[in-house]
């Protein structure tokens, strides 16, 4: 060998040893702390010590009837088919219906649960037998009254659209303690929202941070299959002679950013083994799978995500959304809603004991939340169809639970009818100020400089709910 | 103990805290950008404002830096809180300089007032025409801007880097300048080039090949946030975006100065005797979003498209965060809500039309078959009695919208032709008898496809609209059709006002057509048009069009612009690093008649281009972003252009130029995720699966994975630069997606095809000249090798996995080498160096 090759093949490994840079193969123990200054979802400390660890959010997507579910109203019962006065409408923004609407009593029975005494629809017993465990809020409202803007304020804090998503924001100020998943993963089901990938996009923020969705079936996570005949053993060889040439030309170029691809590839080839595991539900008990109602219609697909969702948790990952759609309930209200509360309630009670008896519950935050509510006026399209509500931004229901959370409470009232908070009012901005603060960061100090301004999650609003938390 | 640590930085650092304090350098940027949004001129937290000396005398004890609360605040020296409350805290260097700055006196020099130091604002301020500097290095220098570039160096006494490689130059300037790497033979040919001007002719070559256009449209069609959907909810699909786009790869291809490209798009339909071209170019605004989503007002959503016009104007042309001021003053620039809204009034007058746009050979074969076409479409119309329906439906279209609220059916019926039919009302106005062909057909095809709202089902049912619809749909389609584009024109004077808080309901003082005032004006005489607008943002007054533009040209070709916030030339925007070469750089571009190929061909044979990429650990310790342009940067390609390297190498790709956008096959479940995506995604057949990126459908609500995987913008908002981020499903996506696994099948059998040889490395040194411009050095030849090897022992054992990886037959190769050879392939198109311009 001429001693010039000999000379720089010692530099060489002088080189990928100072760097960490052997990480190939089976080696993967020193990964992390070696391609942790390429890495940007290395874990990072939040701004104060945090309750919760994760979060869960079932976005229940089209605006679920707060009528008929949280916020029992008597009243409509009793104006059932009257008009409201015209001073309680003149600033009202309907989309489909007119400010001469006629007032649809609910015909939901509602009844305390738990020794808190909070008080739930018939249609959700499995999520009300957690009451002790939920802070409803019956007062949160909106400024978007359509479903896409709508959308973009809860996960991006503005109704304009480019910001990144709450998500996104979580996985940029917290990064990420899964070895094998992205930090941010999507779960979808039913038929697709309005706001589509808008709804988990990274916004200005590197891509890195976006949800990734992952699918219930088929391939879980795009791309993720090697192609027909490549085997395990063959993608490795194969990634391991493409981490070989990589390091040659970081040594060549000296350019430290080849580090953080070949990171990505190791993480890519984790991935592959670690999704489809999440799949495998062989080790859950034949309990726990009847308990989110797996292999049972209508629902398995939602108890599949679900039940994917504590699973990820436990593997670390920082986000996980379940989108639903849709709750659009337009027409034929009780019918949809039935069919959605059937679909959806089962899953999450069982989401919600399932944390809670493997000691997760206090470290996960959940959040139920759609964009909006619903007029507590009905919407009647046409003489031969059953009613529906129409959007309705200034007053809805959602609930927290988990993580930070004081449960058993109820913050918030609205009128008699449903359609204005009469106190304790809860901006989304607020929500996401609150959401933030269990996960140990202050909301005013999680910003990012784009178009020479300092963004937030919460835009220019936002205070901490102080009595939603513990 | 905090104290002490401060002390000790300005003992560590004299090169930055010793250098004399420049209020306007070091201090007043500080102010701003961190104390201003709350101590400004809009706000003043605690009565406290600090943008005039007298007002922040409250907090500064000039001379004692360590006494003044200014500093003890920010420096953590209060118990109670620390400012700025929001951001990151101010670094030890600054907060250094704020004590040099106190204890020297606080000088703040008068001409500093809030009002001049927007009036002194360097990038308001006219062009400079400077003369290169002198540099001691005479022989470096290939043009102009490298004296800028060496100057600004030996400042930092720093050479500039050696000339790359030539075959990395020429693979630079190849992905530069087309998007597509440089084939085995052009890097032969350059290589044995032996002539003086070997590289320029190579330069000149690339300019005039049409994939120049296609290049350089791209970042184009970021700031113009152009997509082939409407954006919100449903999301419809927009048929005719393309044209625009083709309208751009043109306009690029012949060079087109950038002043008419400016005029044509914002005003085309303007100019006198407007072509179709002309017209064409004003789909540049068509590229808003569209609300159509139920209970949305018409008037909200026109609204919201002419805001988004003004603040798209003030990015792109201005390089200003316009938008900023439309529910308020800029809280940093000199541009005030009054501003925005007159930059609004320009463009509220202008409608949505769309018109034929034939291309060449379009107009023949569609004359001839109209006669027929028109005859068979009354025929079914005839067969379902569509004029007996329609008239009466008409009728009672106007007589909604005169009374609205009385029939909520018809209320839903006359909301959705408003919404769905393009220039409803415009065509509900006009007698049947003298609409346009066009306004006919939309009219009724509306009509039966919306009639069902205000009837019953029983008459639904019997009129059979359905079946209709299908014959017209495919009557349609079985005849040949000319292509349309989407432009601005057809002006109906509206009277604008300010938008209190940008709420369309909330008019207030009314305001006409005017520039902003902090900037030069248009000729006394002219009209308030959108053609005075953009002929203004080109006259040789407007200091910021150039300099804006330039920086963008330069961000393509190095990374980062001489500014590097290319978004934001305003106040809270960086300075840019080579002041004088900005400005030469857009005074060359103006002065020679802005045309943007002899600037393009000035950058890329300087010598500063040349550099080599390769890192400079003593000079990258200092200047960690390149600033200063010591060396060339490595930089990840843009996402069509990985798909279009990894299509092109393997001679996939399907290089026509222009023309519609393709669905190339996409997993299923993806289209599945928006909501409003009936269309489905109909996959392209054929070559049209492997044209490039740049004509992929962009569907707003779920755009093509792998665009969005490697950082292509959401096309919502002008997008000035583009991440270029490092995932893992970036990763998975080269491996396994079928675009890269067909291409790695496909330059296997190149490889094979070409160098029918029977040993490995011809055909290793052949896979590396194709995909990298450059043969395997030793060792990773010997690891390549190594790997065929074990991947050859490995099909051996597993025949059936050869097959599925290679399915066809190659003459004269066996499987297992096919097979082989396509894995290592894959490998070479998963390479760093492969997505990277080096």
């Amino acid at each position: 060998m001429h001693i010039d090759e000999f000379l720089r093949i010692q530099k060489r490994r002088e080189f990928f040893h100072s760097f960490g840079g052997m990480l190939g193969g089976v080696a993967l123990t020193n990964l992390l702390g070696a391609a942790n200054a390429a890495d940007p979802l290395a874990p990072k400390k939040p701004h104060f010590a945090a309750k919760a660890k994760n979060v869960i959010f079932f976005f229940q997507e089209g605006g679920p009837s707060h009528l008929d579910l949280y916020d029992p109203k008597p009243a409509l019962k009793k104006w059932h088919g009257q008009p409201l006065p015209a001073s309680m409408t003149k600033d009202l923004n309907f989309v489909f219906v007119k400010p001469d609407a006629k007032v649809l009593g609910s015909e939901r029975i509602f009844k305390p649960y738990g020794q808190s005494g909070t008080e739930f629809s018939d249609y959700l017993p499995h999520i009300a037998a957690n009451a002790d465990d939920i802070c409803l809020i019956r007062s949160m409202h909106t400024d978007a009254f359509n479903h896409h803007p709508g959308q973009a304020l809860l996960f991006s804090g503005s109704t304009q659209f480019g910001r990144p998503t709450a998500g996104a924001w979580v996985s940029y100020g917290l990064g990420s303690e899964s070895q094998d998943m992205p930090a941010f993963v999507v779960l979808s089901s039913g038929k697709g929202t309005s706001g589509g990938s808008m709804n988990w996009a990274s916004g200005f923020l590197p891509s890195t941070y976006a949800g990734t969705v992952f699918r219930n079936s088929g391939e879980p996570i795009l791309y993720l299959p090697n192609p027909p005949g490549v085997t395990r053993d063959t993608q490795r060889a194969r990634l391991d002679l493409i981490r070989k040439l990589n390091e040659e030309r970081q040594y060549d170029t000296g350019d430290a950013s080849i580090a953080s691809r070949v990171h990505s590839y190791e993480l890519a080839f984790r991935m592959q083994s670690a999704a489809p595991q999440f799949l495998d539900f062989s080790q859950e008990s034949a309990k726990t799978l009847e308990d989110y109602g797996v292999n049972k219609e209508p629902t398995h697909p939602y108890a599949v995500n679900c039940l994917l969702a504590r699973r990820m948790v436990e593997r670390g990952v920082r986000f996980v959304m379940l989108a639903h759609a849709s709750w659009d309930d337009h027409q034929e209200l009780n019918r949809k809603l039935k069919k959605n509360c059937e679909i959806t309630d089962r899953p999450i009670g069982a989401l919600i004991r399932d944390l809670k008896t493997r000691g997760l519950l206090d470290s996960t935050l959940l959040v139920w939340a759609g964009e909006f509510g619903r007029t507590p006026v009905g919407q009647f399209e046409r003489v031969d169809e059953d009613p529906g509500r129409d959007h309705h931004p200034n007053c809805f229901s959602i609930w927290a639970a988990g993580g930070g959370i004081k449960g058993g409470q109820v913050i918030g009232k609205t009128d008699e009818i449903g359609l204005q908070v009469v106190e304790n009012p809860v901006h989304i901005h607020d929500l996401q100020a609150t959401m933030l603060h269990t996960l140990g960061l202050e909301h005013t100090r999680l910003t990012y400089r784009h178009m020479g301004r300092d963004f937030r999650l919460t835009d220019v609003g936002g205070k901490v709910v102080r009595q939603m938390l513990v | 103990m905090r104290s002490f640590l401060v002390a000790l930085h300005v003992i560590l650092l004299p090169a930055i805290a010793v250098a004399a304090i420049d209020f306007a350098r070091d201090i007043e940027p500080l102010l701003t950008s961190r104390c201003l949004s709350c101590h400004g001129p809009r706000t003043q937290m605690k009565g406290l404002r600090l943008d005039s000396r007298g007002d922040a005398m409250r907090v500064l004890s000039p001379g004692k830096g360590d006494a003044s609360l200014l500093l003890r605040m920010v420096a953590g020296l209060e118990e109670k809180r620390v400012m700025p409350p929001v951001g990151a805290r101010l670094t030890a260097a600054e907060i250094a300089k704020l004590r040099e700055w106190i204890d020297d006196g606080a000088v703040w020099p008068k001409a500093n007032s809030a009002a001049a130091v927007k009036r002194k604002h360097w990038s308001f301020q006219p062009v400079a025409r400077l003369a290169p500097p002198a540099t001691r290095n005479q022989t470096w220098p290939r043009n102009e801007i490298d004296r800028f570039v060496l100057a600004r160096l030996d400042r930092e006494g720093w050479e500039p880097s050696p000339e790359a490689a030539k075959t990395t130059l020429i693979r630079r300037v190849s992905l530069d300048l087309t998007g597509l790497p440089p084939s085995p033979r052009e890097v032969a040919e350059f290589l044995s080039d032996n002539r003086a001007d070997a590289y320029e002719r190579l330069v000149d070559r690339l300019l005039d090949s049409q994939h120049y256009g296609e290049r350089w449209a791209r970042p184009w069609l970021d700031l113009a946030r152009f997509a082939d959907s409407d954006g919100y909810e449903k999301d419809y699909v927009r048929p005719h975006a393309w044209r625009w786009r083709h309208w751009v790869i043109d306009a690029l291809n012949a060079d087109m100065p950038f002043d008419r490209f400016t005029v044509e798009q914002i005003a085309g339909d303007l100019l006198p005797n407007a072509t179709l071209e002309q017209r064409i170019a004003t789909g540049f605004h068509r590229n808003t979003l569209t609300n159509r989503e139920g209970g949305v007002n018409i008037e909200q959503f026109r609204v919201e498209q002419v805001i988004d016009r003004a603040a798209t104007v003030g990015t792109v042309w201005l390089g200003l965060t316009f938008g900023c001021a439309q529910c308020h003053d800029h809280k940093y620039d000199p541009i005030s809500q009054q501003d925005f809204y007159q930059m609004f009034a320009f463009f509220n007058s202008a409608g949505e039309v769309n018109v034929d746009a034939p291309l060449a050979g379009e107009m023949g074969p569609y004359l001839a078959a109209q006669p027929d076409y028109r005859k068979k479409r009354e025929q079914i119309l005839a067969a379902y009695k569509v004029a007996k329906y329609q008239p009466a439906w008409e009728a009672r279209m106007k007589e909604v919208r005169e009374f609205p609220g009385k029939w909520t059916d018809w209320d839903h019926a006359f909301d959705a032709l408003t919404k769905y039919l393009d220039n409803a009302l415009r065509i509900l106005d006009t007698p049947p008898a003298q609409r346009t062909q066009k306004q006919t057909d939309a009219m009724t095809d509306h009509f039966i496809q919306n009639y069902h709202r205000v009837i019953g089902k029983d008459l639904w049912k019997e009129l059979k609209f359905v079946d209709a619809r299908k014959q017209l749909r495919e009557l349609r389609s079985g005849f040949p059709a000319l292509s349309e584009a989407p432009v601005m024109g057809e002006e109906t004077m509206r009277p604008s006002y300010i938008l209190s808080r940008g709420d369309w309901k909330k008019p207030a003082a009314p305001v006409s057509p005017v520039v902003p005032g902090f900037l030069h004006a248009p000729p006394a005489n002219a009209a308030p048009s959108r053609l005075t607008l953009a002929r203004w943002l080109v006259s040789p007054d407007n200091p910021l069009t150039a300099r804006v533009t330039v920086n963008r040209m330069w961000q393509e070709f190095f990374g980062r612009g001489l500014v590097r916030t290319s978004e934001d030339f305003g106040a809270q925007g960086e300075k840019p690093s080579h002041p004088e070469l900005l400005d030469w750089l857009a005074a060359q571009f103006t002065d020679s008649g802005w045309k943007r190929k002899p600037l393009i061909k000035l950058i890329v044979t300087s010598a500063a281009y040349r550099q080599s990429s390769h890192a400079r650990p003593e000079v990258d310790a200092r200047d960690p972003g390149n600033a200063f342009l010591s060396h060339q940067s490595r930089l990840r390609l843009p996402a069509e252009l990985v798909r279009d390297s990894a299509l092109h190498v393997s001679e996939l790709l399907y290089p026509t130029i222009g023309g519609r956008s393709v669905r190339p096959p996409m997993p299923k479940g993806v289209i599945e995720l928006a909501y409003g995506t009936d269309a489905g995604w109909p996959e392209s057949t054929g070559r049209d699966r492997y044209r490039r990126g740049l004509y992929i459908h962009f569907q707003r609500t779920v755009p093509y994975p792998q665009l969005m995987n490697f950082d292509a913008p959401d096309a919502t908002l002008a997008a000035c630069k583009r991440d270029r981020s490092n995932t893992a499903l970036q990763a998975l996506n080269l491996l396994n997606d079928p675009v890269f696994v067909e291409s790695a099948q496909a330059l296997a059998s190149r490889l094979l095809r070409e160098k029918p040889s029977e040993s490995i490395s011809p055909r290793l040194e052949y896979l590396f000249q194709l995909c990298l411009s450059r043969p395997p050095s030793r060792r990773e030849a010997e690891f390549a090798t190594d790997y065929y090897r074990r991947q050859t022992e490995m099909f051996e054992k597993d025949p059936a996995a050869a097959a599925a990886l290679f399915p066809l037959e190659i003459p004269g190769a066996s499987r297992i080498e096919t097979a082989a050879w396509t894995g290592l392939a894959s490998a070479i198109l998963n390479l760093d160096e492969f997505i990277t311009r080096e």
